[in-house]
């Protein structure tokens, strides 16, 4: 009878899955006795009430206000605003600096292609947390004292402190107009089909028009409101910088590591994209008499998006979850401020259940966003 | 005429030969136009501007010394790195043993030396693994044969690096086989828990996988089981690398024409026969060029288990530099560990390069 139900396909399909859910019940309910066995054993207390505990430690910088004052709870969203403000800043920069190392990589000149393939091959082998570490060992021992500070450019000072750059400092009304520009850019840009046609401009007067729409906007805002922004600059006093904005050993050597590691790949990235758009299409634009700017913006980028989209899409990931190495720096990013909480409390489970849970968001929500976008992209192609 | 003779009456339109390239003056490549011109200027610079980084590197660099404390005085330090050679080696191990080490990484590279070539390929090099990993982790413990023993927390260095690479990847590729099948399943169960492990573990940072490993894994376990530091961390390392090179092989999986199962399906051989003997061979055999990408990730994500405290080339790297007789040579250090793992990766890559020429070429034959 065994036999005849062995052979039955069926039965052995449910049996096998249903033996594979037993199978995993038991392993987590091990897993579980085992660690309520293990905490009373060292009488730690689970739960989220620590949370709402003054925390207690310093926290070095931050993009958030956070003082040692403050809640466990305040600790890990400043935690996490450094993380996601880290992440913003080093996919931007990268993505810039990949732009150009891509198009280098392109390029016919040979010193300059040589160049960037000998760049692309140096960082891409080796590890991130080597170029971390050697950025800061760099910034914290071949730097001078903060009294022979280097000063390459006015205003910018370069010294074991960390860098100090001009500050600008906006008041209330200088915000509103930062606020007003951008929104009246982005209305434009919104509605620049409708500006474009009302305007009959067709051609490539519609950038410019849109250029000096937007200027015209800036300067008229500038005039209102100019005397409220101020522009602070760093000098040294005593035995230290004041005014100016300071950044840290820590937060440098971490920005100059991440872009530099991530845009060898994403210069990798693009040029591929690039190169796997077939040279047919070039000569057809050309046959079919589109200008070559036209052929570029109109035939060539779209498809090269396509192509590059989806490992572009892995690449800012892979740099969120790199942000973690700051670590290694003292960089007080989320897993950092983790770490330090757990030594503090004790509260593994539930530290660390926070952590892989911020990132899980972080993951989920970047590749959501980046597949509404390709979506948006392959239509264009559907079209 | 014939029919197979197809010859246009017309006469055939003169071969045209294809245009010879020009090769252009080397002036007017780098001062041809505007563009190249800039270009030149710029990359020029760029390179002008690397000159102090490069006379610190190499010609006022030390290279010997007889003062420790003035070695950094105007360049690079290098003396420190031939002090410090075999430290950063080999860590902590005991001197008087570290010749077993060595032998260590003698038999990786004589290990990868003989899987390089595609035709030895097969199982009697898998059987060859196997014992050689046995052989170098008994060399490395001891207790037998004489030899004394060595706890792993006295391990480190470069064996440690390779060890921990080498054995992730071997320990992960079996889970990562059943990942790849089960995420192709058509059975829900295997196939969402496939899902599950593989999207989970992708979606977490390394650091966020070690800090599991090296602090809730001792909660997860019985009181009495102990696995030692080196040991969580390879097996953080291990799931790790298990679902990325899940992915790898769905890919190699998917790439295989239908026509194959339905084949077998019609010639009533069982399903998990199938799977072995026709799925399986063809699908790795495909991937192993990329699989080779994942080597370079694992070599690299190996120096990241210098944040939980495991004392591999990079730790030990940093902990010689703290030598108070020296003038903390962080950067020579990290310079000399960094050109290790380029040789490693580089050469990697370059494998990776001609075997897929070579594939190529056997594919379109």
């Amino acid at each position: 009878m065994i036999a005849a139900l062995w052979d039955n396909r069926r039965f052995r399909n449910w049996g096998g899955q249903l033996l594979l859910l037993g199978g995993l019940a038991a392993l987590l309910i091990w897993l579980v006795t085992n660690t309520v066995a293990n905490l009373d054993a060292r009488g730690i207390r689970v739960g989220f009430d620590f949370l709402s505990r003054p925390a207690n430690f310093p926290i070095s910088e931050s993009v958030l206000p956070y003082d040692p004052a403050d809640t466990f709870l305040w600790a890990y969203i400043t935690g996490v605003g450094n993380t996601v403000a880290i992440s913003i800043l080093a996919i931007a920069l990268s993505t810039a600096l990949g732009l150009i190392v891509g198009l280098a990589r392109r390029s016919q000149h040979p010193l300059t292609s040589g160049v960037a393939s000998v760049f692309v091959t140096t960082v891409r082998n080796m590890p991130l947390i080597v170029h971390l570490l050697f950025w800061y060992a760099l910034a914290t021992t071949a730097l001078p004292a903060p009294r022979e500070a280097l000063n390459p450019l006015p205003g910018v000072f370069l010294s074991l402190r960390g860098l100090y750059i001009p500050a600008l400092e906006l008041d209330a009304n200088a915000a509103a107009f930062v606020g007003c520009l951008l929104a009246s850019l982005a209305l434009l840009v919104a509605f620049r089909r409708k500006v474009v046609s009302y305007f009959r401009l067709e051609g490539g007067g519609a950038g410019l028009l849109l250029l000096a729409v937007s200027a015209a906007f800036a300067l008229f805002w500038a005039a209102l409101f100019i005397p409220a922004t101020s522009l602070s600059l760093p000098e040294y006093k005593g035995f230290n910088f004041s005014g100016g904005l300071r950044l840290s050993p820590e937060f440098a050597a971490l920005m100059v590591g991440l872009v530099i590691y991530t845009s060898a790949f994403i210069g990798e990235i693009i040029r591929g994209g690039i190169d796997a758009v077939p040279a047919g299409q070039w000569e057809a634009g050309r046959a079919i008499g589109l200008s070559e700017r036209h052929t570029l913006t109109h035939v060539i980028i779209p498809q090269a998006l396509r192509i590059i989209i989806p490992p572009m899409t892995s690449q800012y990931l892979s740099t969120v979850k790199n942000t973690t190495l700051a670590l290694a720096v003292g960089y007080p990013e989320l897993g950092l401020v983790v770490g330090t909480v757990i030594n503090q409390t004790g509260q593994a489970i539930e530290s660390i259940a926070l952590l892989l849970g911020t990132f899980l968001t972080i993951s989920l929500a970047v590749s959501l966003f980046m597949n509404w976008y390709n979506a948006r992209v392959a239509l264009v192609e559907a079209r | 005429m014939t029919i197979t003779d197809t010859t246009p009456i017309l006469g055939r339109p003169a071969l045209a030969t294809p245009p010879r390239r020009s090769r252009k003056p080397v002036v007017h490549v780098f001062f041809g136009d505007l563009a190249a011109t800039s270009l030149t200027v710029a990359t020029g610079f760029l390179l002008l501007s690397m000159i102090p980084a490069i006379n610190w590197a190499v010609f006022d660099a030390n290279w010997t010394t007889g003062d420790p404390a003035t070695c950094r005085e105007g360049g690079a330090c290098w003396a420190f790195i031939a002090a410090k050679f075999r430290f950063i080696i080999f860590g902590v191990y005991p001197p008087d043993q570290q010749w077993r080490p060595l032998v260590v990484m003698g038999l990786i590279i004589t290990m990868v030396l003989a899987s390089l070539s595609p035709r030895l390929w097969g199982r009697k090099l898998a059987y060859g693994w196997v014992a050689a990993i046995a052989a170098m982790l008994t060399l490395m413990w001891g207790g037998v044969l004489g030899m004394a023993l060595v706890p792993t927390s006295s391990w480190g260095g470069l064996p440690v690096t390779l060890l921990l690479a080498l054995l992730s990847l071997g320990l992960g590729f079996p889970f990562a086989v059943f990942l790849a099948l089960g995420r192709r399943s058509k059975l829900p169960v295997p196939r969402l828990l496939s899902i599950l492990t593989i999207e989970l573990v992708r979606g977490l940072p390394l650091v966020g996988l070690l800090f599991v490993a090296s602090i809730l894994l001792p909660l997860l376990l019985p009181a009495g089981w102990t696995i030692d530091k080196l040991g969580r961390t390879l097996a953080a390392l291990t799931v790790f690398a298990a679902a990325y090179l899940a992915e790898v092989i769905r890919g190699g999986l998917q790439g295989l024409p239908p026509g194959q199962v339905e084949a077998a399906k019609a010639l009533g051989i069982p399903g998990w026969k199938t799977v072995w003997h026709i799925v399986l061979p063809q699908a790795l055999q495909k991937v192993i060029p990329p699989l080779t990408n994942t080597a370079i990730v694992m070599v690299k994500n190996t120096s990241l288990v210098l944040i939980v405290g495991v004392f591999d080339m990079l730790s030990a790297s940093r902990v010689a530099a703290t030598d108070p007789l020296w003038p903390a040579p962080y950067v020579e250090s990290y310079v000399f560990v960094a050109a290790i793992y380029f040789v490693i990766c580089f050469g990697i890559s370059n494998y990776a390069r001609w075997l897929e020429s070579r594939v190529q070429a056997r594919t379109y034959r």
